[in-house]
């Protein structure tokens, strides 16, 4: 075998050597990032740990770090959370129903449908403090054509039952649900989608030659197999709404709230909130205590991914 | 027998029958339609009719974006202290103090694009070579353990990303070079490259997988390691996938508020020294919408202007990402 002049083989050692240099740096370099989990987790427990306990879970804010607590914010983000899942989970899963399982013919619809899925493909990049903006001009303020926040244009119910509604909502609970359903409207719509398309279309087939409507369909066969994807993508778009910070931010502004609220109007705080404000302070010890409510929030998001993952353990059957 | 029926409807094996209008329910050979067939039916029309409209409530929150954007945008630049060429050529944003105000957006853009910038260099590189490492060399165990990790990374609240960058960070940095100020862009910077990790990771790993076997079998036949086949082989099959990550990155960072907020500083100037403070777009409006800034005067539409550069910005550096990711995407048999 003759070897053409420009191919001699390279040092086999020293290729060998590079090799294994890039296995080290490449493993150096994924590690870093559970280093950095790690060193996060470290630094919290070790400034968060001395506020940790019931009360600061019940108590209100306080000027004196000892005794402030998340109480309200706790229970800010309860309400906006609710109000966001109630809202986005059946639009989402909507949306997705019909992007997925009416797919039209013609050529006009076929190009409204493609433009829909690009549409909500840019939705999912706007930034976040985006829709807290536009939740703010919408929401808050009804673009200013409905009375204003002291005089509203429109009462339903009164203050003591929890679901007065006023227009212009203000900067209530549900005007900050509201701003989270536009956030995390494009995440539920994708995974949903994605879990509607991993259903086999032999089942739909199937479903069809039995003499099933197209709802029918849906309704017994395709939604169904495509619960435990739906579900796992919602759990995690809901923990991404229970972190969400900017929009809140712009809805809420930071305000010395001591009450959890008491009906959709009410004013309210959320936990990022309060961590942030907690965070942004000057004085060390402030620091402290944004540490144990940032503790408390990754709880929560733990709890809610644990969640997810045994549910889709769970629920998921083998579609054959 | 003969072919009578010419409408194309149902009645095909009536002998007798007249030719019927299509609109006609139930041919008299036929069972007649039960009555809860039709209700089903009529309940199916609603049950669409309601998936459809709840359907375009994505397209209605696209045209609340654009026109809650332009119309606000439009009164800020009816404002008569504003011009619109100061806005876009600009290198002074002193809206709140002193006794002349100043909209022009470069200092903003700076420091958005400096964080942005230093984000980069920790997220794409640390990014790709551990997708790199996890999709060629990371045995079964190990992948157990990384990809978790990555998920709860990315799974992190920007708030408490940005709660690091101000308490672990900045200090990290001064005890490095003193010259670090409480607040600068590189703490913030470094920061949000933690958090766009994750994204360039999982991306480009699912591109990197994406590249056949075949492929890395044919290098190894001609004698290829596995860093040959990485470099020259993986890495450019699976561009696209990693230029769209990047780009899909480069879209979270540059939108991102509460890193900048809490750790970037709140001084618009045009920012050429990392060690210094900068305001980004994103904090420039959290300080809008935090202050007590009177409701209706420019500085409060000033936000709204910001918000649709941001807007713009963001968008077409999406649509870019997904334009590449479909167009360049490299089909394997």
């Amino acid at each position: 075998m003759t070897i053409p002049p420009g191919a001699t083989p390279r040092n086999k050692a020293a290729r060998r050597r590079k090799d294994v240099l890039f296995h080290v740096f490449c493993a150096v370099c994924a590690a870093s990032s559970v280093v950095v989990l790690g060193a996060l987790l470290v630094v919290l427990a070790m400034q968060g740990a001395e506020h940790l306990d019931l009360h600061f879970l019940k108590s209100p804010p306080s000027r004196t770090p000892a005794k402030a607590g998340i109480g309200p914010a706790m229970w800010g983000s309860v309400w906006i959370c609710t109000i966001c899942a109630l809202s986005a989970l059946p639009i989402g899963i909507a949306t997705a129903i019909v992007l997925e399982e009416y797919k039209p013919s013609g050529r006009r619809l076929r190009r409204v449908h493609a433009f829909m899925q690009l549409n909500i493909s840019n939705l999912a990049g706007v930034p976040s403090i985006v829709y807290g903006i536009v939740g703010l001009t919408v929401f808050v303020n009804f673009f200013g054509l409905v009375g204003n926040l002291n005089n509203p244009g429109f009462t339903f119910g009164t203050r003591e039952d929890w679901w007065y509604v006023q227009l212009p909502f203000g900067r209530s609970v549900l005007a900050g649900g509201l701003t989270l359903m536009l956030v995390i409207l494009p995440i539920v719509i994708v995974s949903s989608v994605e879990a509607i398309r991993s259903v086999p279309g032999s089942l739909r087939a199937g479903a069809l030659a039995c003499g099933s409507t197209k709802w029918q369909m849906i309704r017994r066969i395709v939604l169904p197999s495509a619960v435990p994807g739906i579900m796992t993508g919602s759990i995690l778009a809901m923990s991404r709404a229970i972190g969400e910070a900017a929009p809140i931010l712009v809805i809420a502004g930071v305000v010395f709230i001591r009450f959890t609220p008491q009906n959709l109007m009410d004013e309210f705080t959320a936990m990022p909130l309060q961590i942030y404000d907690w965070a942004g302070r000057p004085q060390e010890a402030f620091h402290h205590v944004a540490a144990t409510g940032i503790l408390v929030l990754l709880s929560v998001l733990l709890a809610f991914n644990a969640v997810a993952v045994i549910l889709r353990h769970k629920l998921q059957k083998p579609l054959q | 027998m003969p072919i009578q029926h010419t409408t194309g409807d149902g009645a095909s094996s009536a002998g007798d029958v007249p030719p019927m209008s299509p609109t006609e329910p139930n041919p008299p050979n036929r069972l007649p339609k039960r009555r809860s067939d039709r209700i089903r039916r009529l309940v199916e029309r609603l049950i669409v009719g309601g998936l459809i409209s709840a359907s375009s409530l994505s397209m209605l929150i696209t045209g609340a974006i654009l026109v809650v954007l332009t119309t606000e945008t439009v009164r800020f630049f009816g404002l008569k202290e504003v011009s619109f060429r100061e806005f876009i050529t600009g290198l002074e944003w002193n809206p709140l103090l002193g006794a002349e105000k100043h909209f022009g957006i470069w200092p903003l853009i700076s420091g958005t694009m400096m964080v942005t910038l230093i984000a980069m260099l920790i997220a794409i590189p640390f990014g790709l070579v551990t997708a790199i490492y996890l999709s060629e060399y990371a045995p079964r165990r190990l992948r157990s353990v990384l990809k978790p990790a990555l998920e709860i990374l990315a799974g992190i609240p920007t708030v408490v990303y940005g709660f690091l960058a101000l308490t672990v960070i900045t200090p990290l940095l001064q005890r490095v070079y003193s010259g670090f100020e409480i607040y600068n862009v590189t703490s913030a910077g470094i920061a949000v490259g933690i958090m766009c990790l994750p994204i360039v990771c999982s991306i480009s790993e699912d591109s990197l997988r994406a590249v056949p076997r075949s492929l890395r079998e044919g290098a190894y036949g001609l004698g290829a390691t596995k860093f040959d086949i990485s470099i020259k082989i993986v890495t450019p099959g699976a561009l696209s996938g990693i230029i769209a990550a990047a780009l899909l990155a480069i879209a979270r960072a540059v939108g991102e508020t509460m890193i900048v907020a809490l750790a970037a500083g709140n001084l618009a100037r045009l920012v050429w020294n990392p060690t210094e403070q900068g305001q980004t777009m994103t904090a420039y409006m959290v300080q809008i919408f935090l202050g007590d800034v009177s409701n209706f005067g420019a500085e409060y539409y000033s936000a709204y202007a910001v918000a649709a550069v941001l807007f713009v910005m963001t968008f077409i550096i999406t649509l870019i990402g997904h334009r590449i990711r479909v167009r360049f995407r490299e089909e394997y048999e």
